[in-house]
């Protein structure tokens, strides 16, 4: 009798371990706390990898997990449009503007810096893998300190019952709804997955929830 | 005896649910969607922008159906296209929306807004 509950605590020890988060990262979010961002400016992604639709795929998909965490986010295709019609057609040249001009224009309280490191389909001998890395800083445009920085990467070699949780959920939401957009690219759905991964707050060194989400001051 | 050994499995039950059902909680989203971003997508990419503004316009036409709220940057981009078409009205009308919507905006939609009336003064 005692051997079978004890067998049956541990079972449900294991099981609540995994369901929580076993190992914590311990992230200063001091100066993300203090300066709580409202708003938050997407410049477009710099692009690492040889494929040049990496950048507008990935800018095209960071709205919504940073939406959805409660934050503000500067419209992507018209800021990325103010960008062209003042000659910075570079995501190098967009990342170098000093943080004053972008504040003055925009009124963002934070800028998004994204890297897409990889991106694209690799083939292997016996399958293919489609795979999307990216990382970001979040930066404060009136001090210009860093306020949190994250990476994330995604693959469709994934086994999607494994995507446990509320990233999971989101994953798979982002996923449903670009079902009916291009098939051609196939980097873009899963830059939809890295997307929701590196910006939806979560406890082990996510982003924070923003002011227009219910959680909002909870983390 | 035995009833102690199934109440602890009933207890245990109960704790293996709650766990699984905590995992299912998923959260309501803010906002209703749609095709918001693989048109702002086929925007960057250059695709046909009449069958974009026909698309958004088709959407935000659900959102409303169902009393759901526009997400940020919507308004904005269908002022985009609009103004892409020619349709400077509306491109005003579409900017004032976001600006309402979302007073983060304000500052940019300000600078956008006037933007275009120097630019038809010229």
């Amino acid at each position: 009798m005692i051997k079978r509950l004890s067998q049956l605590i541990t079972t449900v020890c294991v099981l609540a371990l995994f369901a929580g988060c076993a190992e914590r990262k311990t992230i200063d979010y001091s100066a993300y706390k203090q300066s709580r961002p409202k708003s938050i400016l997407i410049l477009p992604p710099l692009n690492e990898s040889p494929d040049v639709k990496a950048t507008y795929s990935m800018l095209s998909q960071v709205t919504y997990p940073l939406a959805e965490a409660g934050y503000y986010v500067m419209p992507v295709a018209l800021v990325d449009e103010t960008f062209r019609q003042n000659g910075m057609t570079t995501p190098a040249d967009i990342h170098q503007l000093p943080m004053p001009k972008l504040r003055e224009i925009f009124g963002a309280d934070a800028a998004l810096y994204v890297t897409v490191s990889d991106y694209g389909t690799r083939y292997m001998v016996l399958s293919s893998a489609t795979i999307v890395t990216a990382n970001a800083k979040l930066v404060d445009l009136k001090t210009g300190t860093t306020l949190w920085t994250g990476s994330a990467t995604a693959s469709s070699q994934e086994n999607q019952q494994n995507q446990g949780g509320l990233v999971g959920m989101l994953i798979v939401a982002a996923v449903n709804q670009i079902v009916s957009s291009v098939q051609e690219d196939a980097g873009y759905p899963i830059a939809g997955m890295t997307s929701a991964r590196l910006l939806t707050p979560h406890p082990n060194g996510g982003i924070l929830y923003g002011p227009r989400s219910p959680k909002y001051g909870t983390d | 005896m035995s009833i102690t050994l199934s109440a602890v499995r009933s207890c245990a039950g109960l704790v293996l649910g709650s766990i699984l059902l905590a995992g299912c909680n998923a959260p309501k989203p803010l906002y209703q969607w749609e095709s918001y971003q693989p048109q702002v997508y086929g925007y960057l990419k250059g695709d046909s922008k009449e069958e974009q503004v026909t698309a958004l316009e088709r959407d935000l036409e659900k959102i409303k159906a169902k009393n759901g709220a526009v997400p940020p940057g919507y308004h904005a981009q269908l002022g985009l296209l609009y103004s892409s078409l020619g349709k400077d009205d509306q491109m005003i009308q579409q900017f004032r929306t976001e600006k309402a919507l979302f007073p983060e905006s304000a500052t940019y939609m300000d600078f956008l807004m006037s933007n275009a009336s120097k630019g038809a003064k010229q």
